[in-house]
């Protein structure tokens, strides 16, 4: 009760509006992948997924910054059901981060996501890893290819993600009301024979081209 | 809901059903008749407008009986749908954000808590003097000085039209009219009923007669003859409710022009800006109409200067 509270208070607040380029099929497990300029993006979109699909997707997000405190906690664990992944952003900064024990943490987190996957639920994934200006997507990650290759069943679905570094800048506490948009594109799929790069390119290209288009003009 | 038992109300809110009912009516003939697809276009939008009068009928209807507190908390609820889309609009930058977190959530509820207070001196000054000083002051003490002054008007701009203008409209419950005590929401009816009807006629004639275009770079479809039939139309029938205001026929007949122009000039400014920002309509929100501020644009201009005009000659 209190998530479907949360959805409509995000879905109110950010004014949303939301274009599926297909319409969402119930039953079909998925990995939505978006452009990532603000917190309150894995909100936005898992706001504005119908309930039926929203009670089966998960957001993957940064657990130094849930973990922080006792309030981000429960929401990131009990209302978002969030898979909380360990990126290195919280050990001291005296302590060096070698190459090997990022590659560790890259190795569990994906360990975590395709765990979810096979539990039959859908994953909302950030493939940037961290947020940018809200201009340009920055190349994205390699996580995105593994997910693919591990659970092949699941559509990849680029959602664009427009005005929420407005809504809620970096580094900002409470949120403006500024209408966000939201697109939620055709699902793309692991071509066979394609490489990692490929793959990660044509997913970045089909998040960036996505607009929001207005409706066609009334008279 | 006492006001229900009120013959004046009740007459206002039967001419209002009627002309609903009879723009429903009308708006299904035409449905049957229209052949070419851009009639039929045309008249599907039309009837999306219409059920969307309903429900702002519906809305306004409500909010008037409730009495002070309801026609405060809605025109607060516009104010702040139309702020959001036009900050939308202007597209702000990341620097703004605690100058528009001020400006939601501070400013204009404070100038509703004003209106609802029957505070008029700081209502008359809050936006155009303090929060004017105040905006530019945060912006320097945020430190971003790309477009300072830019930024700063536009933020200005905005709070001036979707919350200082807008709030004149229930504002217009504060006033003290000898002889009119209790009966304030009937002037709120009426700016409101002109307005509209002024912007619903204009875009009738427009549609029926409109040839020449009074500012085509801006907006295409207002033309002088959708004006003038307009004009005249919504001038007889803000006349003919003079019995429900403070007014002579004469003084309803001059307020209403007064209204119906300086609306005319609001949505055109108005569609100045949706113009140069590449857009069609503000939003989405109210079906067939585009957003709160496209329903409003008129209303923004006229509100302040009808508040103004009846407090100084009448109360």
């Amino acid at each position: 009760m209190i998530a479907a509270l949360i959805a409509g208070l995000a879905r109110a607040l950010t004014g949303a509006s939301v274009r599926w380029v297909e319409s969402p099929s119930p039953g079909r497990q998925r990995v939505y992948f978006a452009n990532h300029t603000s917190h309150a993006d894995f909100v936005a979109i898992w706001a504005a997924l119908p309930p039926a699909l929203r009670r089966r997707t998960r957001p993957v997000a940064a657990a130094d910054y849930w973990e922080r405190n006792a309030l981000r906690r429960y929401l990131a664990k009990r209302v978002f059901r969030a898979v909380l992944i360990d990126r290195g952003g919280n050990r001291p900064t005296a302590e060096v981060d070698s190459p090997e024990s990022a590659e560790r943490r890259g190795q569990s987190a994906i360990e975590q996501m395709v765990a979810v996957l096979r539990e039959g639920e859908s994953l909302i994934i950030f493939p940037e890893g961290t947020r940018g200006d809200g201009v340009e997507t920055a190349p994205f990650k390699s996580g995105l290819y593994h997910l693919a290759v591990a659970a092949a069943e699941a559509d990849l679905i680029p959602v664009r993600l427009e005005n929420l570094n407005r809504v809620l800048p970096k580094g900002e506490l409470i949120p403006v009301p500024v209408v966000a948009r939201l697109t939620f594109g055709a699902p793309i799929g692991l071509a066979a024979g394609e490489t990692r790069d490929a793959l990660l390119e044509r997913a970045r290209e089909s998040v960036v081209t996505l607009r929001h288009t207005q409706r066609p003009p009334a008279s | 809901m006492s006001a229900l038992s009120d013959p004046v109300y009740q007459q206002l809110l039967g001419g209002v059903l009627g002309a609903l009912v009879l723009g429903t009516v009308v708006g299904q003939l035409l449905k049957r008749r229209a052949r070419s697809d851009s009639a039929r276009a045309t008249v599907d939008n039309m009837n999306q407008r219409i059920g969307a009068w309903w429900v702002m009928c519906a809305v306004f209807g409500l909010a008037l009986l409730t009495g002070g507190l309801g026609s405060i908390a809605l025109f607060a609820l516009l104010s702040l749908l139309a702020l959001r889309e036009l900050i939308t609009l202007i597209e702000s930058s990341r620097a703004d954000h605690r100058a528009l977190v001020i400006a939601f959530f501070i400013v204009t509820p404070a100038q509703y808590v004003l209106v609802a207070t029957q505070w008029y001196g700081l209502f008359a000054i809050l936006i155009p003097v303090y929060v004017f000083l105040l905006i530019p002051a945060v912006l320097a003490i945020i430190g971003d000085t790309n477009d300072f002054l830019r930024r700063t008007a536009m933020i200005q701009w905005a709070l001036m039209i979707c919350v200082y203008a807008v709030s004149h409209a229930p504002a217009l419950l504060l006033l003290d009219i000898p002889g009119y005590s209790g009966r304030e929401a009937l002037l709120l009816f009426f700016l409101a009923l002109v307005v509209q009807l002024s912007d619903v006629l204009q875009y009738v004639w427009g549609k029926l007669l409109g040839r020449h275009p009074i500012a085509p770079r801006v907006s295409p479809n207002k033309t002088w003859e959708g004006f003038v039939g307009g004009a005249v139309c919504a001038t007889l029938v803000g006349t003919a409710l003079y019995w429900s205001t403070p007014f002579s026929p004469l003084e309803a007949a001059a307020m209403s022009l007064t209204i119906v122009v300086v609306g005319f000039l609001g949505g055109l400014v108005m569609a100045a800006i949706k113009r140069d920002r590449g857009v069609k309509d503000y939003g989405a929100l109210i079906p067939g109409h585009g957003g709160v501020l496209d329903r409003i644009d008129s209303l923004t201009f006229a509100a302040p200067v009808f508040f103004h005009l009846t407090r100084y000659f009448f109360a």
